[in-house]
C-alpha cells in the first residue's frame, strides 16, 4: 500500500555505457552551473541596502509618551503578567504634585526593565497594555550586546525621546493620534 | 649574444616570471569570484572595486599569522616542503612559448624563457618533482593525516602521470619533436592538435586536473577524511606557498594544454594580421605587434582553461579513492594506449584523423546500447503497471 504519492521507484538497472562514460553527465552538469553563472544574484548588500521589514514585524520595544510628552505607562503590571518569558519587571511610583508634565496618570513606573535575553518578541505585552504605552517597533531591531550588563534595558533605553518619536503608537489601534 | 638582445631576453624572462606570479595571485581572486557566481553569490566585493585588492589582503593576512612549526616535526624538511612546491611550480613556465619572436636590431628573440629541444620532457620532469613538495611536507609534519594526504598525493600523481605521458606520445608521434616551440609552430593557423587528437586531449585534461590536485581529484586535501591533508600542520605563509603553488600549477597546466592542443599563440588569420601590420607599420613594429597579438590570444586560451578548471571544481563532486584509481589505471591508461596505436596506424596510412574513429565508435556503441536499455526499462515499467 502506498502511503503518499511522493514515493518513487528507484531505478536499479545497470548503467548504460553513456552513463558509465561520465562525460555526458559532466557536460550536462557544467551546463547547469554555467546557467547559474549568468543568473541575477539575489544577494542584498546589507549595510548599504536594507531589506524592507514586514509591516507586522515586532522589533525593539518602546515606552510611548503622549503628544504632550508625558509617559503613558501607569505601571499596572499587565504586560509583566502577559509576558510568557517573564522578561518584564517594574516598580511603581506615585506622581508628586508638580510632576504632571512628566507622567500622564497618578501612578507611573519608577523602574521599568526588560531582559532582552529573555524576551521572545511575541508582542503580548503590547496587546495587554490598556494605556497604549508599550509597543514593539516595526522598523527597529533590538541591538546586539557584547556584555552581560547591557542585556537588561531600563527606562533610559526604552522610553521614547521627544525629538525622535517612534513610528508606532496608539494610532495603530485607533487610527487617530492622541 | 648582442647586448640589446640580452637585455630583451632578460626582460622577457622577468616578464614571464612576473606574469605567472601575477596570474596565480589573481587566480585566487578569480576562484572566489567564479565560485560565488556559480553559486548565485556576488563574491568578494569589499576590498577595492570588485574586490580586486582581495589577494593582497589575503597575502597580508598570511604574512601576519603565527608561523608555527610543530615540536615533533622535522624542522628543515618542514620548511623545505612548501619551498620545493613553490620552486617546482615556478620552474615550469620557463619552457612555455608565450609568443612568436621579437625583432631587435634585426635579430630574432623568442618570447620564451628558454627553447630547449626536450621541452615537454622538462615539463614532465619538473611536474614529477612537484610531488616531493607535497610528500616532504606531509612526512615532516609528523601527523598521520598529513602523511596519509601526502601518500595519496604521491600515488595519485604517479598514476596519472602514466596516462598523461601516454596521451602526449600521440602528439609527439605527429610532431616528431619534443620542443614545445616546434609543436606550436606545426599548429600554424587553425591546424590545432585538438582536431587530430580529441581523445588525447580528454585524457590530458583529466590528468592535468589530477596533477594539480584539483577537484574532482583533490583527495590529498580531502577535508572530511584528512582535515587539511598534507598541509594540516602548516600555517602562515608556508600554507600560503602550498596554496599559491597550486594556482601556479594551474596556470602552467592551462598554458601547456593550450600549447599542446590549442595551438599556443596561433589563431586563424594570423598571417593576414601579421602582413597587414607589417604593411602599415614597417617590418620591425609590425612583426613585434603581431607577436603581441599572438601572445594575447595565447593568454586568452590560458584564461579560458583556468576558468574551466574552476568551473569544473564547482560542478563535480570529489571521486572516491578506489574510483580515482580505477579511472586512472583501468580507464585512462588503456584508452591512451589505444589512442597511440590508432594514431600510429593513421600516420602509417597517411591520415592524422584516425583518432576520431575511437570517439565515433564509443558514441555509436553508447547510443545503440542506450537505445536497447531504454526499451528494457520501458518494458519493465509496463510490467510494473500491470
Amino acid at each position: 500500500m502506498k502511503l503518499t504519492n511522493r514515493s518513487r521507484k528507484t531505478d536499479k538497472s545497470p548503467m548504460t555505457i553513456a552513463e558509465r562514460l561520465y562525460l555526458p553527465a559532466i557536460a550536462s552538469g557544467l551546463g547547469t552551473t554555467i546557467k547559474h553563472f549568468f543568473q541575477k544574484k539575489p544577494t542584498i548588500q546589507y549595510p548599504e541596502q536594507k531589506r524592507e521589514f514586514s509591516p507586522v514585524f515586532r522589533g525593539l520595544h518602546v515606552l510611548k509618551r503622549d503628544e504632550q510628552g508625558r509617559e503613558r505607562c501607569t505601571a499596572c503590571g499587565l504586560c509583566a503578567v502577559a509576558c510568557p518569558a517573564e522578561a518584564i519587571t517594574m516598580i511603581a511610583g506615585e506622581r508628586e504634585p508638580g510632576q504632571e508634565h512628566l507622567y500622564r496618570e497618578e501612578k507611573y513606573a519608577e523602574v521599568y526593565e526588560i531582559n532582552m535575553l529573555r524576551c521572545i518578541f511575541c508582542g503580548l505585552c503590547e496587546e495587554a497594555c490598556p494605556k497604549a504605552a508599550i509597543f514593539l517597533q516595526p522598523d527597529k531591531i533590538a541591538p546586539a550586546f557584547y556584555e552581560r550588563d547591557e542585556v537588561i534595558f531600563g527606562k533610559d533605553r526604552l522610553v521614547e525621546k521627544m525629538d525622535d518619536r517612534a513610528s508606532v503608537g496608539i494610532e495603530k489601534y485607533t487610527g487617530v493620534k492622541s | 649574444m648582442e647586448l640589446s638582445v640580452f637585455i630583451v631576453k632578460s626582460i622577457i624572462i622577468l616578464a614571464v616570471f612576473g606574469v605567472s606570479l601575477l596570474i596565480a595571485t589573481y587566480s585566487t581572486w578569480a576562484e572566489r569570484k567564479i565560485a560565488a557566481f556559480l553559486q548565485d553569490r556576488p563574491g568578494p566585493n569589499r576590498a577595492g572595486i570588485f574586490g580586486l585588492l582581495q589577494p593582497i589582503a589575503d597575502a597580508g593576512k598570511m604574512f601576519f599569522k603565527e608561523d608555527f612549526i610543530p615540536r615533533q616535526a622535522n624542522k628543515w624538511l618542514f620548511i623545505a616542503g612548501p619551498s620545493l612546491a613553490m620552486l617546482t611550480a615556478c620552474m615550469t613556465s620557463a619552457v612555455v612559448p608565450f609568443g612568436d619572436t621579437v625583432l631587435v636590431n634585426g635579430a630574432e628573440v623568442t618570447v620564451q624563457g628558454i627553447d630547449i629541444n626536450i621541452g615537454i620532457l622538462y615539463v614532465f620532469g619538473v611536474v614529477s618533482l612537484g610531488v616531493y613538495g607535497v610528500m616532504i611536507g606531509g612526512w615532516a609534519s609528523n601527523n598521520k593525516f598529513s602523511l596519509l594526504g601526502a601518500i595519496r598525493a604521491a600515488s595519485q600523481n604517479i598514476s596519472y602521470e602514466l596516462a598523461m605521458g601516454l596521451s602526449i606520445i600521440a602528439i609527439l608521434m605527429m610532431s616528431g619533436s619534443l620542443s614545445l616551440r616546434t609543436i606550436v609552430e606545426q599548429q600554424h593557423g587553425m591546424n590545432w592538435n585538438i582536431f587530430f587528437q580529441p581523445v588525447g586531449f580528454i585524457i590530458f585534461l583529466t590528468c592535468a586536473f589530477a596533477e594539480c590536485n584539483r577537484t574532482p581529484f583533490d583527495l590529498p586535501e580531502c577535508e572530511t577524511e584528512l582535515i587539511g591533508g598534507y598541509h594540516t600542520e602548516y600555517s602562515s605563509m608556508k600554507l600560503g606557498f602550498y596554496l599559491f603553488a597550486e594556482y601556479i600549477n594551474m596556470f602552467v597546466s592551462s598554458a601547456v594544454i593550450a600549447v599542446l592542443y590549442f595551438g599556443g599563440y596561433n589563431y586563424p588569420g594570423m598571417d593576414w594580421v601579421r602582413e597587414s601590420l607589417i604593411g602599415g607599420l614597417g617590418l620591425n613594429w609590425g612583426h613585434n605587434l603581431a607577436t603581441l597579438v599572438g601572445t594575447m590570444v595565447f593568454f586568452g586560451k590560458i584564461f579560458f582553461f583556468i576558468f574551466f578548471f574552476m568551473w569544473v571544481r564547482w560542478t563535480l563532486p570529489r571521486f572516491r579513492y578506489d574510483q580515482l584509481m580505477n579511472l586512472g589505471w583501468k580507464g585512462l591508461i588503456p584508452l591512451a594506449i589505444l589512442n597511440v596505436v590508432l594514431t600510429g596506424a593513421g600516420l602509417l596510412a597517411g591520415t592524422r584523423l584516425l583518432s576520431w574513429v575511437l570517439i565515433l565508435g564509443v558514441v555509436l556503441v553508447a547510443t545503440i546500447q542506450a537505445g536497447t536499455a531504454r526499451k528494457r526499462t520501458v518494458a519493465a515499467g509496463r510490467l510494473s503497471k500491470v
